[in-house]
């Protein structure tokens, strides 16, 4: 199982992605997909499904091109005249695997006015009570800010149990506190009582975690 | 060798699956409402689902000899969805339907407020309509989980001899056992629990009110492994009689306590089943 989800180091923003999609094969497609769905916002639903057979297929950036270019129509969708937040939350309902996890890719790079948060949000809260890998290592990138602590750690201990590698999660040691050792160490628990490891990479983290005492147990 | 499957999710298996469960001596099952992989988005979805557990997969299972019974509620998982507590307030009509026997499945997914709320009130519903309690224990922080749940199921007044608290392992028994309610073990594939464990934990803590069922659904699961832990209780020095007790008596001793259980002429064949007796809880 892999759980790649798009954003090599330094992320790209929607605006470069932009102007490297519309260079190659698919770019006319998607310039006058742009354009339809900032005249009729509700084009999307049809164009945003289109968009990985409409563009080349190589990635950009480490983005899948189909991402990247959902991403572009999703930034269209926002700043359209009739467009904005809300117009995700109905786009989310109806998407597919694919779709949703090129939402959760490209929260964290879309325009906000202040209001998008609300919306974007709980798109977070459904993907990560998912049990697609993808969509929950994705919910966990950098949009995951917004999670309260209660929820990232939920988020984290799900990447655990589900074997998705930590990598995944946005800051990962800057959030990962003595609760979520707490959690992690009772999961460990289980894993023994089961005759199971945990990941090597949740055990380095544990350990992390844990005071100097217990890292000279270990 | 005789089986009651008390947790198995039918709706997600297929027909061969009945019927090695036939060959194998399974004869009764009950099917919790629960999520189905794919996220719910409004009630309506979920009334179809309730239908079909009273409706559909009973009259499926009777065409191999095998008694389906359901238990209803909302589960933990999508009560975290606004646009599914409605639900809340259909469950009350199902759980009004002859074929179920409790409330469930309820408790813990990721424990927050809104599973709080639903957890409370559907117990609530389990004392109005005199119904066991089927409790599911979370996946993750399953030790705090399984002592949160206990709470909420003392607080709610509900006799801790009619809720069993599901998913259970070597580390959240004792407190289970203890509380007075029955211990449910789901022998499932790398997640839960293996026949030989359960072993282990039956010389240990006994055969009452202890519940083994398979969890059977759409992961990768084996609706056989109740019949694989009775098997391994044989070789382990278990009489024919104890395995009985786990595999048969005690789940109908828990769900009898609903006084919807109907195994009458359950080893009957299927063709007897749609205008079959209506006499409760014969063996």
């Amino acid at each position: 199982m892999s759980a790649t989800v798009p954003g090599p180091e330094p992320r790209w923003g929607i605006a470069e992605l932009r102007a490297a999609l519309l260079a190659r094969d698919g770019g006319d497609w998607l310039r006058r997909a742009e354009a339809e769905v900032n005249n009729h916002p509700d084009a999307v639903a049809r164009l945003f499904a289109e968009v990985p057979r409409r563009l080349a297929p190589h990635p950009v950036a480490g983005w899948p091109a189909g991402v990247a270019g959902r991403a572009v129509l999703l930034a269209a969708l926002l700043t359209a005249p009739a467009g904005g937040p809300d117009r995700l939350v109905d786009l989310y309902r109806y998407a597919d695997s694919g779709e949703k996890l090129a939402i959760l890719c490209a929260l964290p790079e879309l325009p906000d006015r202040g209001e998008l948060t609300a919306v974007g949000l709980p798109l977070l809260h459904d993907a990560l009570r998912t049990n697609d890998i993808r969509l929950v290592a994705a919910a966990l990138g950098p949009y995951a800010r917004h999670l309260g602590p209660e929820a990232w750690r939920q988020g984290v201990l799900k990447c655990v149990f589900m074997g998705i590698p930590l990598a995944v999660v946005d800051r990962l040691s800057e959030r990962a506190d003595a609760e979520l050792a707490v959690m992690l160490h009772g999961l460990a628990a289980e894993r023994l009582a089961a005759g199971r490891d945990l990941p090597a990479d949740a055990v380095a983290l544990l350990r992390s975690l844990s005071g100097p005492t217990t890292a000279r147990e270990n | 060798m005789r089986i009651f499957d008390p947790h198995i999710h039918m709706t997600s298996r297929t027909t061969d699956d009945y019927m090695a469960m036939a060959a194998a001596g399974v004869r009764a099952v009950v099917e919790p409402a629960f999520w189905v992989g794919q996220p719910r988005t409004n009630p309506g979805s979920f009334a179809d689902y309730f239908d079909s557990l009273v409706g559909w997969e009973p009259h499926r299972a009777s065409q191999f000899g095998i008694r389906h019974h359901a238990t209803i509620a909302l589960n933990p998982k999508e009560a975290n969805d606004a646009r599914c507590t409605p639900v809340l307030d259909l469950v009350p009509r199902y759980l009004a339907k002859e074929s179920v026997v409790a409330v469930g499945e309820i408790g813990y997914d990721a424990m927050t407020t809104e599973e709080d709320t639903a957890f409370a009130a559907q117990l609530a519903m389990a004392v109005s309509f005199a119904l066991p309690a089927l409790v599911h224990t979370p996946h993750r922080d399953k030790k705090r989980g399984t002592e949160r749940s206990l709470a909420v199921v003392v607080e709610s007044g509900i006799d801790p001899g009619r809720v069993v608290i599901d998913h259970l392992n070597e580390l959240t028994i004792d407190i289970v056992l203890e509380a007075g309610c029955w211990a449910g073990f789901s022998i499932y594939p790398q997640t839960k629990m293996s026949p030989d464990r359960m072993v282990e934990i039956l010389k240990r803590y006994g055969t009452e009110r202890i519940l083994v069922n398979s969890a059977a659904d759409w992961g990768r699961s084996d609706p056989l492994l109740t019949v694989r832990t009775g098997e391994a209780m044989l070789a382990a020095g278990f009489t024919p009689d104890d395995v009985d007790k786990v595999l048969w008596r005690n789940p109908v001793d828990f769900y009898q306590q609903s006084g919807r259980l109907n195994l009458a002429h359950v080893t009957e064949p299927a063709a007897s089943f749609a205008g079959s007796s209506i006499a409760r809880g014969g063996q």
